[in-house]
């Protein structure tokens, strides 16, 4: 990777152009052709260096619901209760935590009404007691430059 | 409130969620794709930029991560409310914690305050959630970290029932 593919890079993890013909854009905002910006970029993404060019869709944004979970779960049960979990395609972090409060998971969902329907599914069906629901109340802090390893809600 | 999004919206957020075709005219490709114009579909793509429905239309790069390799959920009891605040912000002032929030406490769940604190190792964490307590009073506090990862993933907003979700709304509107 050269000093030409950190430009881009830095360019296009900001903003890709929403634009006809992108990568003329790129281009011209870092002296390559059209040919030769779209030459890089799909070198980089064949390498893997860019796992994925696309929007980051927000939960708030959209106006859907995030919340935290927690349930106390039997430990020689926490892997059955665990996947049953996971299915849940709003589900998007699903741990086992060192706490009687065992397992801690994520959940987005487009309303409240929703959030509270799928937790009582997944108590229905894990039959390991409440899955109690842990929405924020107040944010003092998301560090968001800060490159942390979960929890992204 | 959840936004009014049509069926073509869910259609079309759903392209922008995986990776854009690797091609010079990749908002022509999602276009040919769907059945809509190329103009269309950009016009549409900056809208929900617009409406904050993305918070980053761009390139995710692989290995983003820095060098922290222990995250501790810090946990915090704070009874009183009327503390929790002025707590709340001392906690959230160190450069270890990236996120802090309040939530509820119920029985046998004494806490209120969350921090993710980062650092190179578990032992690590622990002495700066030791600080943390030592400097603010909190006595009752815990670290809790993950031992077993069932789960971790992005969130596929368009591609389940969310999709589903909206095309009922649709079918309800007409």
């Amino acid at each position: 990777m050269d000093e030409t593919d950190k430009k881009i890079l830095n360019l296009i993890q900001t903003g890709f152009p929403v634009a006809a013909r992108p990568y003329a854009e790129i281009g011209e905002k870092t002296g390559l052709s059209e040919q030769e910006a779209f030459g890089r970029v799909k070198a980089m993404f064949d390498s893997g260096v860019i796992r994925r060019i696309g929007a980051s869709f927000d939960s708030r944004g959209l106006g859907w619901t995030s919340t935290l979970c927690a349930m106390n779960t039997a430990p020689e049960r926490i892997g059955e209760v665990a996947a049953i979990i996971s299915e849940y395609p709003g589900v998007t972090h699903n741990y086992q935590r060192n706490h009687a409060m065992n397992l801690w998971f994520t959940l987005i969902a487009p309303d409240q009404e929703a959030v509270d329907r799928t937790l009582a599914e997944i108590e229905a069906r894990a039959k390991s007691g409440k899955a109690h629901n842990l929405p924020m109340k107040r944010k003092f802090k998301i560090k968001v430059d800060f490159k942390f390893k979960e929890e992204d809600e | 409130m959840k936004k009014e999004i049509t069926p073509e919206d869910a259609r079309i957020m759903a392209e922008l969620q995986r990776s854009l075709p690797m091609s010079l005219r990749p908002y022509k490709d999602i276009a040919d794709k769907l059945g809509l114009t190329e103009d269309y579909v950009i016009q549409k793509t900056r809208e929900y930029g617009e409406k904050k429905y993305y918070r980053r239309f761009g390139a995710t790069l692989r290995h983003q991560k820095a060098g922290f390799k222990a995250n501790g959920m810090g946990v915090w009891s704070v009874p009183d409310e009327a503390d929790r605040q002025r707590l709340g912000e001392a906690l959230a002032a160190y450069p270890e914690v990236s996120h802090a929030y309040e939530r509820p406490s119920f029985e046998g769940w004494p806490f209120h305050l969350f921090t993710m604190i980062h650092g190179q190792t578990e032992e690590e964490v622990r002495a700066v959630a030791a600080k943390m307590a030592r400097d603010t009073g909190i006595r009752e506090y815990d670290v809790l970290f993950s031992t077993r990862e069932f789960k971790k993933t992005s969130m596929q907003y368009f591609d389940h029932w969310p999709a589903a979700e909206t095309a009922e709304q649709g079918e309800a509107r007409r």
